[in-house]
């Protein structure tokens, strides 16, 4: 049972990564890589900063900020350089891996004993209960806060930018401009999430970043199959599906782990299981018309 | 109300494969005015029609709207003069999006997308009843994707999103080229009906004579780049058909 409820801690962490994946794929068709990058980044400021004794508040805007700057940083590449999405953000992704190097100071920063956002508020005795209710309240302030901004006017021309770029040039809309500032917005999610994630499992790893972008896509693309199988159309319901496709997708992950898969193989599952997720529609679609 | 001076237009300048899509074309548009282009394909219409827009900037020459010359400026920053429906019905909404966050989007074009929730009961009401002149029923369906609308009705829509913010320019580049004879004909009633409300200044592609003759106050034909004919309202109303379809031969 503990098991599967840090499982569901960690789903939450990853949440934020996934709402960040969910902006730059879904909404603006970006596949965007620089998330292993800047998912470390987050951790690593994170880890650094708390180990010399910060607050809590300077260590999430650090990481906040970071990864927005990471993000600004793939979008002008992108935008203002017309370089491939792809490529821009593996650029960026392959730098942050020295400037979060540079940052640890060493491949790996333990943060035991060390106060993090979890053992700052006591509600419940029980650490583990304590641990998912912060998370609850973490993620459901972003969930409120991602859910505004994108139901105000901003927001709707954020989401038509991806849809049809020359009808948001013919409205005014600085498409560059837009998916700038949605790069950035995506990857502070992101670090974000390394930032919590960092403070659930009590330790920074230069390596920690490496595949997180399937984790994301694999949530969004859970929520994607929810979406449809729920028929739901609204932004916000949407939103509140990427988060639980977070959650369906860790406790894949841990019902895997908890049948004595080897650890090691934890990679493959995940690939493999994205693989399903994609080819499923595609596979029962064909079945459908034999 | 739009001025074009000396617009030239070259691709791929002092290469074998150069391309002269415009030449040294003067145009002087009054407010109002709905001029029908026509042509032959290559003939510089699209072009002529990107250099309002700015999708296309000018080899040479200069655009001026409103009294302000507006040769450089990117395309978002011309939305402040000139809206568009553009030939494929999909390009002019966001499939994804609501149809009243689309008609939000519409109603912000001439101004900053702020961080504010802005469709409020009062906005909802004036899409309905936008919406409700076209008589398709959409209007008890402002939730519903735009996805899900048919080619036709994206279009009627995209007309009407062109007056919900301030308007003063209208560019239409073969905007039936898509649709079937029926909602051709609702499109180009449509939009002969709001150029006359809103007093719009408008330029309509087609390469259909029957529409060129029967809408709009001037007519352009174009010929390899060059403004081959000019009429007013009066000559246009006494042409017959069959003159126009000699142009073409």
């Amino acid at each position: 049972m503990e098991f599967y409820l840090q499982a569901l801690q960690l789903s939450l962490c990853l949440a934020s990564m996934c709402m960040g994946v969910f902006i730059s794929m879904k909404i603006f068709n970006i596949p965007d890589i620089t998330t292993d990058g800047s998912y470390t980044l987050g951790a690593a400021v994170t880890a650094v900063l708390l180990s010399h004794h910060y607050s809590m508040v300077i260590v999430v805007l650090a990481s906040i900020i970071m990864g927005a700057v990471a993000g600004m940083l793939t979008g002008l590449i992108h935008t203002k350089l017309k370089i491939d999405a792809l490529l821009a953000g593996i650029l960026v992704m392959t730098g942050l891996y020295s400037v979060n190097l540079v940052i640890l100071g060493r491949s790996n920063v333990p943060l035991i004993g060390i106060a993090s956002i979890f053992s700052g508020f006591k509600f419940f005795t029980n650490e583990t209960y304590n641990n998912l209710v912060i998370a609850c309240i973490v993620i459901s302030g972003l969930f409120l806060l991602i859910r505004y901004i994108l139901k105000t006017d901003f927001g709707i021309a954020m989401r038509a930018t991806g849809n049809s770029e020359t009808m948001t040039r013919a409205l005014g809309i600085n498409n560059d401009k837009m998916k700038i500032i949605g790069l950035a917005i995506a990857n502070a999610l992101t670090a974000l999430s390394g930032c919590l994630v960092a403070q659930y499992q009590n330790f920074a790893d230069i390596n920690m970043g490496i595949g997180i972008v399937i984790t994301g896509l694999g949530s969004v693309l859970i929520a994607n199959a929810l979406k449809n199988w729920f028929k739901v159309k609204s932004i916000a319901a949407t939103l509140l599906l990427v988060i639980a496709g977070s959650l369906v997708f860790q406790m894949v992950l841990a019902v895997t782990l908890a049948s004595g898969v080897d650890p090691n193989l934890l990679k493959l599952v995940t690939a493999v299981f994205v693989l399903l997720i994609v080819a499923l529609p595609v596979m029962s679609n064909r079945l459908k018309n034999k | 109300m739009i001025s074009l001076q000396h617009i030239s237009k070259v691709y791929n300048k002092g290469e074998v494969n150069e391309v002269t899509a415009l030449r040294n074309i003067d145009l002087e548009i009054n407010k109002g005015e709905y001029v029908i282009i026509i042509g032959a394909n290559g003939s510089g219409k699209t072009t002529l029609l990107n250099m309002l827009s700015g999708a296309e900037k000018p080899t040479t020459g200069k655009v001026v709207i409103n009294g302000e010359e507006v040769t450089r400026y990117e395309e978002y920053k011309r939305s402040k003069w000139i809206a568009r429906v553009f030939q494929n019905p999909y390009t002019g909404t966001a499939s994804d999006l609501s149809i009243l966050d689309n008609f939000r989007l519409a109603a912000l074009r001439t101004r900053q997308k702020k961080l504010v929730v802005g469709i409020d009961a009062a906005f909802r009401k004036k899409v309905k009843d936008m919406i409700a002149r076209l008589g398709m029923g959409l209007e008890n369906k402002i939730n519903q994707p735009m996805g899900s609308l048919s080619g036709g009705q994206r279009q009627a829509l995209t007309l009407l999103m062109s007056v919900m913010d301030e308007a003063s320019i209208l560019l239409l580049d073969e905007p039936t080229a898509a649709l079937d004879p029926k909602s051709a004909a609702l499109i180009l009633n449509l939009a002969d009906e709001l150029i006359k409300e809103f007093q719009l200044t408008a330029l309509c592609i087609t390469h259909n004579l029957k529409d060129a003759r029967q809408y709009g106050t001037r007519l352009l034909q174009f010929q390899e780049g060059s403004l081959l004919r000019d009429l007013n309202k009066a000559e246009k109303s006494a042409l017959q058909l069959q003159d126009m379809f000699q142009w073409f031969e």
